[in-house]
């Protein structure tokens, strides 16, 4: 038995790098989870005499999608959310345009569609760092008391939006 | 005794080509001093002491974007911006406490290249120290069952053998 012990703990430290080998660390588990979600007011791309305020939302679950026109995996994303959007089995989706220019943001979704209930515009990059943004795209979904419950850092795919949001969004009654 | 050789002959070959840059010498340096006090680079901001605090303080904090890199010297969009923030906070009067506590309420723990002490990170910052007591521990009793061992018994035939064994001449 006492011959084999370091042969043990070698396999319990090679478990334990497979393990850490195979997290994304990516993946910053977010303060928010739990707790009110930040407040802003910004204008809207497409109509800056609008603003958007997450207290707009207030009473519904929704969801904000941090995005850019140049982020290319936002792109990818987009596909889904669009088809999310126009089969209406997702909760309205605000879209936080995060560090870039209003026009091309706006050009954008004319030219592939909108999947948006709102899309603020958040030229400083202020609004994101108060919601603890690392980079686009990034997803958030917030209860009916304004309350963040969940986060996901990179695309949503139709997998990820099954076996992490579906769930959620059922046990939020949305 | 050949480096010497190669030496003196690139000094050589270098001052032939410097003689023709010392002859107009004179007249380039008139050119380059006519402006009485010579320009100096602008700060690029406008507090040295908050800058002095916010570079300091953003050594311990982490870039979220490319995440071995310190805030301070992260070129990423996301820090310099994080940069300003800290800045702005600074010039409100925030303490260098109120900082950080501002960055972990948006980012976590994750920012700091130093995790607090608290339940989530005791084995963090206690394992090491554990796991070098357990292998000195380990050690000590190893030390001690090789002082206590007693050999088998030895009878007088085995005694006179390594004897002869011994004597033996090689």
């Amino acid at each position: 038995m006492k011959r084999w012990l370091p042969l043990v703990f070698f396999f319990v430290l090679v478990g334990f790098f497979a393990k850490g080998l195979f997290l994304n660390p990516r993946e910053v588990p977010s303060p928010f989870i739990g707790k009110a979600a930040p407040l802003f007011s910004l204008p809207v791309v497409g109509d800056a005499q609008k603003a958007f305020s997450p207290t707009d939302m207030k009473g519904q679950v929704w969801m904000l999608n941090v995005w850019a026109p140049w982020c290319v995996s936002c792109k990818v994303e987009h596909k889904l959310l669009m088809a999310l959007a126009e089969s209406r089995t997702a909760p309205p989706i605000v879209g936080l345009n995060w560090k870039d220019k209003t026009r091309e943001a706006e050009q954008l979704l004319v030219r592939t569609g909108n999947p948006y209930v709102a899309v603020p515009d958040d030229l400083s990059g202020r609004v994101g760092i108060d919601w603890g943004v690392t980079g686009t795209p990034e997803t958030y979904v917030i209860d009916r008391e304004g309350i963040v419950r969940l986060k996901h850092v990179g695309p949503i795919d139709m997998d990820i939006w099954q076996t992490k949001f579906v769930p959620k969004l059922k046990e939020l009654g949305a | 005794m050949m480096s010497r050789l190669i030496q003196q002959g690139l000094l050589t070959v270098f001052l032939a080509f410097s003689l023709p840059a010392l002859a107009n010498g004179p007249t380039t340096a008139t050119t380059i001093a006519s402006p009485d006090v010579p320009p100096t680079a602008q700060p690029l901001f406008a507090d040295v002491a908050i800058e002095n605090r916010m570079t300091l303080l953003s050594r311990e904090l982490r870039c979220v974007v490319c995440q071995n890199e310190a805030l301070s010297e992260s070129p990423a969009e996301l820090a310099t911006d994080m940069r300003q923030e800290i800045r702005d906070l600074m010039k409100a009067g925030k303490t260098d406490q109120e900082v950080i506590a501002f960055l972990t309420s948006r980012y976590g723990d994750f920012v700091l290249f130093r995790p607090p002490f608290k339940p989530v990170t005791y084995l963090l910052w206690i394992g090491p120290f554990a796991f070098l007591g357990f292998g000195v521990l380990v050690w000590f009793m190893a030390l001690r069952s090789r002082r206590t061992f007693q050999g088998a018994p030895v009878n007088s035939a085995q005694l006179a053998a390594a004897a002869r064994l011994l004597e033996e001449k090689p």
